[in-house]
């Protein structure tokens, strides 16, 4: 591994009990995450497509930005750079300052399985499976068969306690496709925190759902972000539920720019 | 972790991909059923040519043989007699069976071996092979005729009592029998051949004497068992559509022996013999061609008798305490007698090729079923792609979050190993049940059928012989799964290098 104190630098744990919400009255809090002059661009035979021209961001600790735009404007892609599913053509994306982009595959891997949590507009959960099983998916991609069976009991404890944090405590056993669209997005999201990531990345989580049931989703996004200190970064067309986070940027023509703050 | 839980999930999900092992099920089974006969028909077979050889046979290169037995005793015990359990004499020489039946002259070209059932039972497996030690059963086993003789009793020259019988009516009949040959226009009656002269071909008046010649009431003074096969020939029965084999002789009958004697040049002798017992081993080379004539007969006739009174002979078969120790034996031997006139050879060197042509064909039909298997596995192969294609939006998933590539791969590698356990495992079990039930089986399809499947009186074997090998079992169960799993990497190694970001757009 290239970097190994990289890895050490991104703590697992929950970073004690948290308290406050995001406090926008300090505004050099650290940097979390970062991109900086990202480019990416999609070959189609001859032509080349820029969808990012050249994106700069960056997100505070325990931040919750919106980023909105329309279909087509890239924003997927940026969340896909940003979570290292995919790599900038040109430019950097940061961790704590430290480039993360250019990591060997196996320590992206790890990165995506500790640092983020990835909530999918089609939920995208794992259709042979579970409920439960895949809520612990990401704990046992982590784990060895080993190590997992040697902490089976906590991570069902785990696993449990958010599906219950979710309102899904008595729908374990079922399969995705015996779940409503918002009951399968709790699903989804606990999941996604299960690993217990620092960094939540959102792509459009309510793109699929009616009002009230995208309303309760980003009730529980911000609820979660307020616990946890977790940081947030959610992707979105819709200007209401953008709104709810504590900064929204505006993604077009392949650029960033600020497009209101939050009250 | 996820690697099992999903393989094994998709196992249980993706019926079509069970029904692609069933093809590897099947070609191991088949391979399982058709090696166990195989193995069955050659151990057999291998144990009735060893029973017949002896475990090793010591042979002189003339047909003039060598004097002196005792001496030649001697010098084996000599040479390696703590690993000798017991030797026997015989004389081997080519001559010609000949007998008359319905109103031709029937003639075979035979080997003669000369022997002394007494101690040639204790080198092979004479006995079990001899028609009066066997009793008479029909299909479903019942004992309808029980054997003549006990098997606690050695092999000898005696005629049994219902043939000495037989043999006693038909002299009495013999005058009227008479009448009805000479009647018979096929018959060339009376061209009495006068023993062959020595005008260098001794067989060129070899037409045998009268049709019916005068039948003493008791045995003559040479006796034979004859190889089953030189007296009898198969038949259609036209009812039943079953193979039959019809007996021209039977003991008690006369038939005659021409053969030459010993020394230079040889001259061609002839002699009636009768026929004590029919010999049947079920190996058809020997059985339509082994005539055993009593020992002392043969050498008298043969003149292998010196004026000192010592008998020459052309081979001793020997029978070791533990066929283990056979080539140790073997090169003994050859030191002990010159290789100008004798050869020493285990049963095996003897058979060598015969032995050889089979496992040949056993290993060309390996082949040919392992193809099978092959074919199966190019059908997972087409299955897996079709599965990974179909799980290309899971596979991003997993991606995002954070599995390896390796990982992927490895979901797809296990789920191809685990289909090629159950397909082997399950093959495994279904030819084991088939080669233990085969006989129940045959006797089914023979049933619901109408066709014997399995004849008896083809292969001589009252039931399909089986021989289950541990090692080969293992050996197919690990080829199919290594076919299985080989032909799940190509399709795991496209789902490992899957994009993630493309694998989640995947619709
Ligand atoms: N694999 C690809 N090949 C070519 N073009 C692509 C590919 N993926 C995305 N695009 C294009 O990139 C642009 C941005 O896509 P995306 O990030 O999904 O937008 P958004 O999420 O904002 O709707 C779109 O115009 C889309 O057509
Ligand atoms: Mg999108």
């Amino acid at each position: 591994m290239a970097r190994p104190e990289l890895l050490s630098a991104c703590p697992t744990a929950r970073p004690g009990p948290a308290t406050s919400a995001f406090d926008e009255t300090q505004p050099q809090a650290k940097t979390h995450i970062s991109a900086v002059a990202v480019e990416r661009a999609y070959r189609k035979g001859e032509h080349k497509i820029p969808v990012l021209r050249g994106v700069d961001i960056a997100v505070r600790k325990g931040e919750f930005v919106s980023i909105i735009g329309q279909s087509g404007s890239g924003k997927s892609t940026l969340l896909h750079l940003l979570g290292l599913l995919d790599a900038p053509d040109v430019g950097e994306v940061a961790l704590y300052g430290e480039r993360i982009d250019d990591l060997p595959a196996r320590a992206r891997d790890q990165l995506r399985n500790r640092v983020f949590g990835f909530i999918f507009q089609f939920y995208h959960l794992l259709p042979e499976l579970s409920v439960l099983e895949n809520v612990l998916m990401p704990l046992m991609i982590r784990y060895s068969a080993w190590q997992y069976w040697k902490r089976r009991r906590e991570s069902l404890d785990e696993a449990r306690g958010l599906l219950a944090n979710v309102g899904l405590g008595h729908r374990l056993s079922h399969k995705p496709s015996e779940l409503s669209g918002g009951e399968m997005q709790r699903a989804a999201i606990a999941r996604a925190l299960v690993a217990r990531p620092e960094i939540l990345l959102a792509d459009e989580p309510t793109g699929n759902l009616d009002v009230r049931t995208g309303r309760e989703i980003m009730d529980l996004l911000t609820r979660l972000n307020g616990q946890n200190d977790l940081t947030i970064i959610m992707v979105t067309h819709d200007e209401s539920i953008a709104q709810q986070a504590h900064r929204v940027v505006r993604l077009a023509e392949g650029r960033l720019e600020a497009w209101a703050d939050a009250a | 972790m996820y690697k099992f839980l999903l393989c094994s999930r998709y196992l249980k999900t993706r019926y079509i991909a069970l029904a692609s092992i069933i093809s590897v099920m099947l070609g191991v089974a088949t391979m399982i059923v058709v090696n166990s006969v195989m193995a069955g028909f050659s151990t057999e077979m291998r144990g009735r040519i060893h029973g017949i050889l002896a475990d090793i046979v010591l042979e002189t290169h003339s047909l003039d043989g060598a004097p002196d037995y005792a001496a030649h005793v001697r010098r084996i015990t000599e040479a390696a007699g703590d690993d000798i359990e017991a030797v026997s004499p015989t004389v081997e020489v080519y001559g010609m069976l000949s007998f008359h039946y319905l109103g031709t002259w029937i003639t075979r070209p035979v080997t003669l071996i000369g022997i002394d059932p007494a101690s040639k039972a204790k080198v092979g497996t004479l006995t079990g092979h001899l028609g009066n030690y066997q009793s008479q059963t029909d299909k479903q086993g019942r004992v309808l005729q029980p054997a003549l003789r006990p098997l606690t009793q050695h092999p000898d020259w005696e005629l049994e009592k219902p043939y000495l019988e037989y043999r006693r009516t038909k002299q009495q009949n013999a005058p009227f029998l008479q009448d009805v040959v000479q009647e018979m226009p096929a018959t060339a009656a009376g061209d009495q051949a006068p023993a062959a002269a020595d005008d260098g071909d001794p067989f060129a008046n070899e037409r045998p004497a009268q049709p019916v010649e005068e039948v003493s009431p008791e045995p003559l003074k040479a006796r034979l068992y004859v190889g089953a096969s030189l007296i009898s020939f198969p038949y259609e029965d036209r009812e039943t559509r079953e193979i039959k084999s019809k007996m021209m002789l039977q003991p008690g009958d006369d038939v005659k022996i021409s053969t030459v004697t010993a020394g230079r040049p040889p001259k061609a002798i002839h002699f009636n013999a009768t026929i004590v017992d029919t010999f049947k081993s079920g190996m058809s080379e020997y059985d339509s061609n082994l005539v055993f004539v009593n020992l002392e007969f043969l050498q008298e006739v043969r003149q292998m008798i010196n004026p000192d009174g010592q008998r020459s002979l052309t081979s001793i078969q020997i029978k070791l305490k533990d066929f283990r120790d056979a080539d140790k034996v073997v090169e003994r031997l050859r030191a002990a007698f010159a290789p100008e006139v004798y050869s020493v050879r285990t049963w095996e060197q003897k058979q060598g090729p015969l032995l050889a042509a089979v496992a040949v064909e056993s290993a060309i039909l390996n082949v040919l079923l392992f193809l099978i298997i092959a074919v199966a596995g190019f059908g997972i192969l087409a299955i897996f792609y079709m599965i990974v294609v179909e799980k290309t939006r899971d596979i991003g998933i997993l991606k995002a979050l954070g599995a390896s590539s390796g990982g992927v791969l490895s979901i797809f590698v296990s789920y191809g190993l685990g289909l090629g356990i159950v397909g082997s495992g399950v093959g495994v079990v279904l030819g084991l049940l088939f080669v233990w039930k085969i006989n129940t089986i045959e006797a089914w399809l023979t049933w619901a059928t109408g066709i014997e499947v399995f004849d008896q009186r083809i292969y001589y074997f009252p039931s399909i012989p089986t021989h289950v090998q541990p090692i080969m079992v293992f050996w197919v169960a690990c080829g199919a799964v290594g076919i299985a799993v080989l032909a799940s990497i190509l399709p795991a190694r496209r789902a490992a290098r899957l994009h993630p970001v493309q694998a989640l757009r995947y619709e």
